[in-house]
């Protein structure tokens, strides 16, 4: 009987090592594969950064990432630019510009999407409509009456066009974005903020912005990134030089030289994506919150 | 504390729907009123309109000698209990039940004193640093009852605040939201309390007095047991009372009433209390009043129920169903073999109700 029991003890310990045997070999697999996977989708980035430690002419002759004889003559060189102004400057710009844009997006659209989320007025829906069809509308078609008006107000050659109809809550698709998020979230928290005495501003700052703050996040790293890697925005409206943004920098350099210098290219253009890559991984967390929050009840 | 009175309190939506028919109810200081009625009855939106956060559109609310019609919810004095709690969900408990003291501008020290006071009270004084996702049900509730609780509010609102809650933990919250209104009242510190509730048990367990609603009406105010004992038309009677009270369809002639092919004598007291002698009557009877018997209104048996200390017998009368109520002692001494049921109904607790306007047309004199 012992023996019996024995043995059918060791048949099923058998049948479990099997088990776990073939759990590790398949996540052994999957992790292999995906590790090639990510590998192609990053090579060209992985190749981004070994190629502006390289020398000019290495970039051509040797195909691999890794440079043979390191050096930092790309970003010396790069950051000095063929202009009277460091690399300093153009990064300067662009956060003149991206820092008021952002903040004023987050501050602006939170009132927007709030009123339209939780309050009745007149002509909501034809209002709201008008929301939804700026966000269907292609950017090009409105370039042109937008210049004109920025011209007519003296605008042209500022940062002004860049940031300020952001900042007044026109991004259709962020005054969009947070009213769906908003929708999801029960008002009764609010109510019962009402009952406690909180008029409609406290309610906003105390209860409603706190919830939304996944989806905050992620409106600011948008804006973040789009603002930094926008390049057709700054070639209409800015002329001079000493305002140009590091996007409208990067093509400079390729305008002026006759040779390319293209470690110093590829090096600036490493650090140009590094603010955006950073800032996403540091709020990495809370953006995939605010993106697949907005259809999870909480 | 304080007096409530609704004076033709009317709700209608911007669709032209109207959920409120101008409904007159007053709410004495330090009652405990209970606003109970199926889904869709308008309770919670009466409830809503009390709280301020539903337009009030006719008619006027008062709280104390006070209208609040066109005050702001945080002006009103009152507090309210959620369904689903409504907890603050990124501020500690502490904070959540100390939110509306600092909305109002009192200093630290008094609201973290409060704040103890209320989590003694409640028995959530370990919870006070935590975020509310990380609560129970109960536990969430409980703060939920405290942030109300520390505003010392003249006036609770409760919109059914234990429907969340497993059966176990409802009772004994039941209990507890009961006692504390007792405990406070017997320190002459309580507020008036409104508490919705489609649930009847916890309307007949709760209140002082029962408010029962239906379709934006009032069917009836009263205790729960004149409520139980005289309802004052058909709807209360099959509403309050589990089983539901048996409603058996015929006409009156001279001192009988008649159903299809039976006929019961009704006693001189119900035919002495009588207001009208409506055409088509209904009788009503609650199944714990309908007796097995050797004579009596026949029923076919066709379902039986065991509950352990009584049986409940479902049976046809002349077309309509009944339920009987039997002890145990009776269903075992009852002929099982029958398939019929000989029923006597007592004569004290009878009712006759007019099939047409639903009223109870057999209520004692001076009866609600």
């Amino acid at each position: 009987m012992t023996q019996m029991t024995d043995t059918t003890l060791d048949l099923a310990r058998q049948h479990a090592n099997a088990r776990i045997r073939k759990a590790r070999i398949n996540a052994a697999i999957r992790y292999v594969v995906l590790g090639i996977v990510g590998l192609v989708m990053l090579y060209p980035l992985i190749w981004l950064v070994g190629a502006s430690f390289k020398t000019n002419s290495e970039i051509f002759a040797n195909p691999g990432f890794l440079p043979q004889n390191p050096t930092a003559d790309g970003y010396i060189e790069g950051w000095k630019t063929s202009t009277p102004y460091t690399f300093g400057t153009f990064f300067l710009n662009s956060f003149k510009i991206i820092v008021p844009k952002v903040i004023g997006t987050v501050i602006s659209c939170t009132f927007v999407a709030y009123g339209f989320a939780r309050f009745d007025f007149p002509f909501k829906k034809i209002l709201f409509g008008s929301v939804i069809a700026i966000l269907l509308l292609p950017n090009v078609v409105t370039r042109i009456p937008q210049y004109i008006l920025f011209r007519d107000l003296g605008w042209l050659d500022s940062f002004l066009p860049l940031w300020v109809p952001s900042a007044l809550a026109g991004d259709a698709f962020f005054v969009f974005m947070l009213v769906q998020f908003l929708r999801a979230i029960p008002g009764d928290m609010e109510e019962a903020a009402r009952v406690d005495g909180a008029n409609s501003w406290q309610t906003l700052v105390f209860i409603v912005v706190p919830m939304l703050a996944p989806a905050l996040i992620s409106v600011a790293l948008f804006q973040f990134m789009w603002t930094m890697n926008d390049f057709l925005g700054p070639l209409i409206y800015i002329s001079s030089v000493d305002k140009y943004p590091v996007s409208l920098a990067l093509k400079l350099s390729i305008d002026t030289t006759e040779a390319f210098a293209w470690n110093r290219i590829l090096a600036m253009s490493v650090l140009t994506i590094t603010p955006a890559l950073a800032v996403f991984f540091a709020a990495q967390k809370y953006f995939i919150e605010g993106i697949s929050a907005g259809g999870i009840k909480g | 504390m304080a007096r409530l009175q609704l004076h033709n309190l009317e709700k209608t939506y911007g669709n032209g729907f109207r959920a409120v028919h101008g409904i007159n109810l007053d709410i004495e200081e330090g009652e405990f009123m209970v606003f109970v009625g199926p889904s869709g009855c308008a309770k919670s939106t009466t409830l809503r309109m009390i709280a301020g956060l539903e337009e009030i559109s006719g008619g006027e609310v008062r709280i104390g000698d006070r209208i609040v019609n066109d005050l702001q919810p945080g002006k009103r004095h009152i507090a309210m209990v959620f369904q689903n709690y409504a907890l603050y969900p990124h501020m500690k408990v502490r904070s959540n039940l100390s939110f509306g003291l600092r909305l109002a501008g009192v200093p630290k020290a008094e609201r973290a004193k409060a704040v103890d006071e209320v989590a003694r009270i409640l028995e959530i004084e370990p919870l006070l640093d935590r975020l509310p996702k990380q609560l129970s049900g109960g536990q969430a509730q409980r703060v939920a009852l405290g942030r109300a609780l520390i505003k010392k509010p003249e006036v609770f609102l409760f919109d059914e605040p234990l429907s969340n809650l497993d059966a176990k933990l409802r009772a004994s919250m039941r209990v507890r939201i009961t006692d504390l209104h007792r405990r406070l009242k017997a320190e002459g510190k309580a507020s008036t309390v409104v508490y919705v509730t489609h649930d009847q048990t916890e309307a007949m367990t709760m209140g002082d007095r029962i408010c029962v609603m239906q379709s934006g009406h009032i069917m009836q105010v009263a205790t729960p047991k004149v409520l139980y004992d005289q309802p004052a038309n058909l709807f209360v009677a099959s509403f309050i009372g589990s089983p539901e009270m048996n409603l058996i369809d015929g006409s009156l002639n001279g001192n009988t009433f008649t159903t299809a092919t039976q006929q019961v004598e009704l006693p001189p007291h119900l035919l002495g209390r009588l207001s009208s002698y409506p055409k088509k009557a209904v009788l009503g009877i609650r199944p714990q009043h309908l007796r097995l018997a050797t004579t009596g209104l026949t029923a076919t048996l066709k379902n039986v129920e065991f509950m352990g200390h009584e049986v409940y017998l479902y049976a046809n009368l002349d077309g309509t169903d009944v339920v009987c109520v039997a002890s145990t002692a009776e269903f075992d001494a009852m002929d099982r073999s029958a398939d019929h049921l000989t029923l006597q109904p007592d004569p004290a607790h009878m009712h006759i109700f007019d099939r047409e306007s639903g009223a109870n047309v057999s209520l004692p004199q001076g009866a609600a």
